[in-house]
């Protein structure tokens, strides 16, 4: 027996007049993962998450959520999933409370569970202070709390997050943060798009970049980050004429060249082991360095070398 | 812990998208402007304003305006139907309607639903002024209503008709426009607020032609002889034709969004 997969999507693909916005992507979300949709401005995140949330129809390919088809089973799909769009999605001109009650009632609970419910994400979310005053008067921190505390009202098993903290202070971004681990402790299913890398690295078990509407990679952060080479040794030289002889007596240690940028050397490792042959090599030769660090690759390595920049 | 849901319906989903309609308008007493402020305003400033030169004095031409106004403030409120629509589409909110796993037409309906609160303030604003300002027809109080029903009812059709114009325009803005020429057109070129028979012949033609007129004629008809007449009768099958033509168009343009 295999186990239901959260989100199965193939083959999907979505053209806007001649553009292909998202061409045939693939790929599934185990339940109680988060997932991250990674990818610079306009390389089609969005344009698939509107297509897994049947707000958009794929021209082809097909969505499965909990193994359901959004297409055949629409509406039990629906039901299956919660979504924060990129734009606050709640109603600006009624108060915190009312979206609640509202979006409560439109899930079909009854009115009772309705006001119980609200009442439980109110203070789950630290809303209850202002929970009838306009939401004009809301800070964007309080109006994202808000749109996710309407996604979760049922509970969903999986919810989508587009860009969950774009736009929000370092402040209110970790408290993003730590609301959407808390989901995950809860046993759900998260599937973000994210143009920031830490937040991928963050919370993301697994990504997939995507650039150009085309899937370019899927894995752990760990693994993407292998993909764009392991671990740097950086150190700069200390005599400026000390860094050919450096170069030279390093040669024999490393497998790939040695990069030199003035007085500063930057070393692949492939393994951790080769340091200590490196650093007694140095001493031998009597070179003096400085500023030695051990580096490792980040996701911005992995954005940088997987995207091609529009720009 | 798992939440409890019905499968919901959509005379449910339609009356929860009525109340939110409801809750909009509660919390911006301002959308209420052109169903309260506007036919007052109008209904003042045309009377004593032209009462004179049109009717020869203010009480008699109330008989006259107080029709006109009624049905130029339902065709302004009709109108506002289509821009709201627009403007939700265009919010990040209607993304979350259509992610619910709701009556997929309850959004609509709702609106539209929710209109009718709009279409009863502005007739029983418009009626009132028109009592204050000296308004005494002499028909029993259930003709009144008769005619409030009948001028709400074509302005509830109307809407139809400006909710599909909202869902085929791009902008919240042309909505407007749009709405506010063919508010001005149609009830400034027909019988509101002058005798037909002092227009020029062409204007005469247009006028005649214009459903603005039929449906004051009939008003006037009832408030007159305290019967329903033919001109009325006529006006019910132009109303409801106008909900049979338009409200599957309105649906069929809604789906496509």
């Amino acid at each position: 027996m295999t186990a239901i997969k959260a989100v199965e999507v193939s083959h999907l693909t979505k053209k806007f007049g001649h553009q292909t916005v998202v061409n045939d992507i693939s790929f599934d979300v185990q339940p109680g993962e988060v997932f991250g949709l990674l990818g610079p401005n306009g390389a089609g995140k969005t344009t698939t998450l509107r297509m897994m949330t049947t707000l958009l129809k794929a021209d082809t390919g097909q969505v499965k959520i909990f193994g359901h088809d959004t297409i055949k089973e629409g509406r039990l799909a629906r039901s299956m999933f919660g979504l924060t769009g990129q734009y606050a999605s709640v109603d600006a001109d009624i108060s915190a409370r009312e979206n609640l009650m509202i979006f409560s009632r439109l899930n079909g609970l009854s009115r009772q569970a309705a006001k119980q419910r609200t009442a439980e994400l109110l203070a789950e979310f630290s809303l209850e202070h202002a929970a009838d005053d306009p939401l004009k008067n809301f800070s964007g921190g309080m109006r994202r709390r808000l749109d996710l505390a309407v996604s979760l009202i049922t509970r969903p098993a999986l919810i989508f997050l587009d860009e969950p903290t774009t736009g929000l202070d370092p402040r209110t971004r970790t408290q993003m943060w730590e609301t959407i681990r808390q989901l995950v402790r809860q046993g759900s299913t998260v599937l973000l798009t994210t143009q920031y890398l830490d937040e991928a690295d963050a919370l993301a078990d697994r990504l997939a970049v995507i650039d150009h509407g085309k899937l370019v990679k899927v894995g752990t952060p760990a693994e993407l980050k292998q993909q764009v080479g392991g671990t740097k040794l950086v150190f700069t030289v200390s005599e400026r004429a000390q860094v050919a002889t450096a170069v030279r007596v390093l040669a024999p240690q490393v497998t790939t060249a040695v990069q030199q940028i003035g007085q500063q050397l930057q070393i692949s490792l492939n393994q951790l082991s080769q340091l200590a042959p490196i650093l007694a090599a140095i001493n031998q030769a009597k070179i003096e360095i400085s500023q030695l660090s051990v580096q490792e690759p980040s996701l911005d390595d992995v954005f940088m070398t997987l995207t091609v920049g529009k720009n | 812990m798992t939440i409890q849901t019905h499968n919901s319906n959509v005379l449910m989903n339609t009356s929860t998208m009525a109340y939110r309609n409801l809750l909009k308008t509660m919390h911006n007493p301002d959308q209420f402007m052109d169903v309260i402020v506007q036919p007052v305003m109008f209904m003042l400033m045309f009377g004593y304003l032209f009462g004179g030169a049109i009717a020869g004095g203010v009480q008699a031409y109330l008989p006259t305006i107080v029709p006109g106004i009624l049905i130029q403030t339902m065709l302004s409120a009709a109108s506002g139907s289509g821009s709201q629509i627009r403007e939700d589409l265009d919010s990040g909110v209607f993304d979350r309607f259509k992610s619910l796993p709701m009556a997929h037409i309850a959004p609509l309906a709702g609106q539209l639903f929710g209109d009718v609160l709009r279409l009863i303030i502005a007739t029983i604003t418009s009626l009132t002024t028109g009592y204050f300002m000296g308004w005494r027809p002499e028909v029993g109080f259930g003709w009144i209503v008769v005619i409030g029903l009948l001028a709400i009812l074509t302005g509830w059709a109307l809407s139809w008709l400006f909710a599909l114009v909202g869902l085929l325009a791009k902008h919240a803005e042309t909505v407007q426009s749009f709405s506010l020429m063919t508010m001005l057109v149609l009830s400034f070129m027909s019988n509101a607020f002058v005798p037909l028979k002092s227009l020029t012949k062409p204007l005469q033609v247009i006028a005649r032609f214009n459903p603005v007129t039929g449906v004051i004629t009939a008003i006037r008809q009832i408030l007159a002889t305290g019967s329903w007449t033919q001109s009325a009768l006529l006006v019910l099958v132009f109303d409801l034709s106008i909900v049979v033509v338009f409200a599957p168009l309105t649906v069929w343009a809604y789906d496509r969004n």
